[in-house]
């Protein structure tokens, strides 16, 4: 395909309350063994993208662990590659940390500008769907359009957090801008956009010159008279995890058959880092209900409407209740826990027990 | 110039009848094992985790599965710009097809042993199953100062030696004396070669071509002076020599805990894979499972008992699978009951079948080879709803109900294609 990536990898996100104290949003484990920004990764992959750039910047240690080798997404060629790009520190005084998604690319200017491939397609990493970018870049061209951005069908609670996306019937873009309360519907903007290499280079440059960091504020809204920006409506899946209610809302929709065989069995497949464990195993007095058991575990008591990561162990008579599991994980025989995300590398001591009441609890437990 | 301390050649070998139908279609080596691997995996891992970065593996025998799991090594770490992994065919002019011996599989590679220049070459089966540091084994055969190492296994009550040695690992040759506390040892396969000594023996059997490692190259070795030695293993080892011997090793991962079968939990001596499922297992409300190896990706709507579960397959719901093992990307229907099966690679059992009941009845088929009471079903084959089938019965092919006549097959029976009672398999 003629264009590169690039994927906006930065946000720090302190609705995600402890769960990006040890990692960026973008690291999320998701439906069991996969990272949020495999989608991003794989997307990119699947549309024979070949040269892409991750953005990041908070806790990025583990994404970095993540994404030690390229060979998983098949990036690993002469003519492309997958580069990290965190902010750049000049001096010891001086960090410049990126302050805005259009400000992380204005930064890393010289990728775009060394690159020779027309187009870039832009991506956040903490989108959860399938997209293909070739399809996406015949519609940028169909319409003629000088930016397309994707807009998904959201919840309530992402209108209320991304805003809502006008469009004419042609799809061009009147206005990005709060949604109407408890509407219900619209298209929110999923952070996924085509645009001309050269053009974005020259927004970029005047978005600097004017001060702006933001890509929907200071690019899209800005220039929404002057340039024809277009709205490519998703009608597939897609989920953002913005929150850890959205967080965990994402990870169970993985136990509803359409989304596994949409994700898991159709062409093209979402890709990750293989970790060579081996298949999970289930002892005597394991009981499996609505859940999703990840390589590696070991389950010796009931799992129900759950989601378990890779290398958990859960001891003989537990009970584990619409929770998730994050990988790692050691849970004590006779533990309770209902309503919770266990924190990955977590050592849950036996006769535990751990309920999340009138919301999802966050269950740090002990080192 | 490449050079290489030790390189390795696995045997992928060719096609193994005593496996019966399980390597209809593809190399013993190939076949699915544990829920997510393939029998190579070990051996590869080995060699990788032993500091051999150099692998040819050597093939005789329906490569294409092989060549696209093994592809460039990358899940291995054996994708080298020096060295890596490399898929050797044994094709050769002259010959074309015909049967080869071990020792001639080896020799027509020999170009590609000489390139990198190696001081040892460890030549070992890619169809076994073992966990096994072969630097170890080059260790011992350097502090012996010998030529040839041979991995040895100790023989058990009733198993009948292949050679003696005594306490310090030396071999005697037959017209020695062996001394009296000589220990009895059967081989594994898995030797280490000094190149040269290699090198020499292969030359002069060139013109031989069923020669044999075990049988022309050692005692070549030995009749021109050359020290053996043996290298006492004593962990898992399997050769998985039949059908009721690949559901044993199966089904013995998971009593691991319990000192038996392999330990795939290992974090430092982890077995590597091609897998192209990463999902997780999905359980419905209707499962259940207790003593059950389950691979990624799997759907799991019914009830399995004591087995070992492949990659990608589907249970429908009401379904019973018990001590079996399923391979990967199989389709089980609903409303199946399932006891002490082989389900191979890509079968579809329909709705309601029941697979195994009834008494044990010698095979028509091949006694020999199937001797247990297994049903088993040949990869991609398929077997309609509502049939019952006996034990002991093989099934190869598409069937439809007409291969059933009153619903079912009975016991030691089997369906092949081109194959009736009476006739030799």
């Amino acid at each position: 395909m003629r264009a590169i990536g690039i994927i906006l990898a930065g946000g720090d996100n302190n609705r995600m309350r402890e769960l990006s104290n040890r990692r960026a949003v973008c690291a999320m484990p998701i439906a069991g063994s996969f990272r949020a920004i495999d989608f991003a990764l794989s997307n990119m992959s699947n549309s024979r993208i070949k040269k892409v750039a991750v953005l990041t910047q908070y806790n990025a240690r583990s994404l970095n662990e993540h994404l030690s080798s390229s060979k998983w997404w098949d990036f690993g060629s002469k003519q492309g590659g997958l580069y990290v790009f965190p902010p750049a520190v000049n001096n010891y005084t001086n960090t410049w940390w990126y302050s805005g998604d259009a400000d992380a690319m204005y930064q890393n200017l010289a990728f775009l500008r060394n690159s020779h491939e027309p187009y870039v397609a832009i991506a956040s990493a903490d989108g959860i769907c399938k997209i293909d970018f070739e399809s996406l870049l015949d519609y940028h061209i169909e319409k003629s359009a000088d930016i397309t951005l994707v807009c998904a069908k959201g919840t309530q609670e992402d209108l209320n957090r991304f805003g809502t996306v006008k469009m004419n019937d042609e799809g061009r873009i009147a206005d990005i801008g709060p949604a109407p309360p408890e509407t219900g519907n619209g298209y929110v903007p999923a952070g996924i956009y085509i645009i001309r290499r050269r053009l974005l280079i020259e927004l970029l440059q005047k978005c600097a010159a004017a001060g702006g960091t933001d890509i929907i504020k200071d690019i899209l809204i800005r220039f929404k008279d002057e340039k024809k920006i277009y709205g490519f409506r998703l009608k597939s899946y897609w989920r953002s995890m913005s929150t850890v209610e959205s967080y965990f809302r994402t990870n169970m929709d993985f136990l509803e058959p359409e989304v596994r065989d949409y994700f898991f069995r159709q062409y093209p497949g979402i890709y990750s880092k293989q970790d060579d464990n081996p298949p999970a195993h289930f002892n005597q007095g394991s009981a499996i209900q609505n859940s999703l058991v990840s390589s590696g575990c070991v389950i010796n008591g009931t799992v129900e409407d759950s989601v378990i990561f890779k290398k958990v162990y859960v001891g003989k008579n537990c009970v584990i209740r619409n929770s998730i599991i994050l990988n790692d994980v050691y849970i004590g025989d006779n533990s309770h826990i209902e309503n919770c995300i266990v924190e990955s590398r977590n050592n849950i001591r036996p006769e535990s027990d751990y309920c999340g009441t009138d919301e999802v609890k966050i269950v740090i437990g002990d080192k | 110039m490449i050079r290489k301390e030790m390189i390795a050649m696995l045997l992928a070998g060719g096609r193994n009848n005593r496996l019966g139908i399980l390597t209809d279609g593809v190399a013993k080596s190939a076949i699915p094992f544990g829920g997510k691997y393939r029998i190579i995996d070990f051996s590869l891992s080995n060699c990788i985790h032993s500091g051999i970065d150099t692998v040819g593996v050597v093939t005789k025998y329906r490569p294409v599965r092989l060549n696209k799991h093994i592809g460039i090594g990358v899940s291995w770490d054996l994708d080298k710009n020096y060295g890596g992994v490399t898929v050797l065919p044994t094709f050769h002019e002259e010959s074309g097809n015909a049967v080869i011996g071990s020792a001639e599989a080896v020799y027509r590679n020999f170009e590609y042993m000489q390139q990198y220049h190696p001081e040892y070459v460890l030549i070992a089966p890619g169809d076994h199953l073992c966990k096994m540091d072969y630097e170890i084994m080059l260790d011992f055969l350097k502090a012996m100062q010998a030529d040839v190492a041979v991995c040895a296994l100790p023989v058990k009550e009733g198993e009948k030696a292949g050679f003696a040695a005594d306490l310090y690992g030396y071999i005697y040759s037959p017209d020695e004396e062996i001394p009296a506390d000589s220990r009895q040892y059967k081989s594994a396969g898995i030797y280490i070669f000094q190149w040269t000594v290699l090198k020499e023996a292969l030359l002069a059997l060139k013109d031989d071509p069923l020669a044999d490692l075990e049988e022309d190259v050692l005692p070549y070795c030995m009749k021109n002076g050359k020290k053996l030695c043996a290298y006492e293993f004593t962990g898992y080892y399997e050769k998985l020599s039949s059908p009721a011997a690949y559901w044993k090793a199966n089904l013995e991962l998971l009593y691991e805990d319990r000192g038996m079968g392999l330990n795939l939990n290992e974090h430092f001596w982890k077995i590597y894979t091609n897998s192209e499922q990463n999902a997780p297992v999905y359980f419905s409300d209707t499962s259940a499972v207790s003593d059950s190896i389950i691979g990624e990706g799997a759907d799991i709507q019914g009830r399995v008992i004591n087995s070992v579960i492949g990659a990608g397959v589907t249970v429908g719901p009401g379904t019973v699978i018990q001590d079996s093992v399923v391979m990967q990307e199989a389709y089980i229907g609903s409303g199946v009951l399932i006891d002490r099966a082989i389900i191979c690679e890509g079968a579809g059992i329909g709705d309601d079948t029941v697979i195994g009941f009834g008494e044990f009845a010698p095979s028509k088929l091949d006694p020999n080879t199937y001797n247990s009471e297994l049903v088993i079903v040949g990869e991609n084959a398929v077997i309609p709803p509502d049939v019952k089938i006996g034990r002991n019965t093989v099934i190869s092919g598409v069937t439809n109900d007409d291969d059933y006549p009153e619903g079912e097959l009975a016991s030691g029976s089997a369906i092949i294609p081109d194959w009736k009672e009476g006739d030799n398999a």
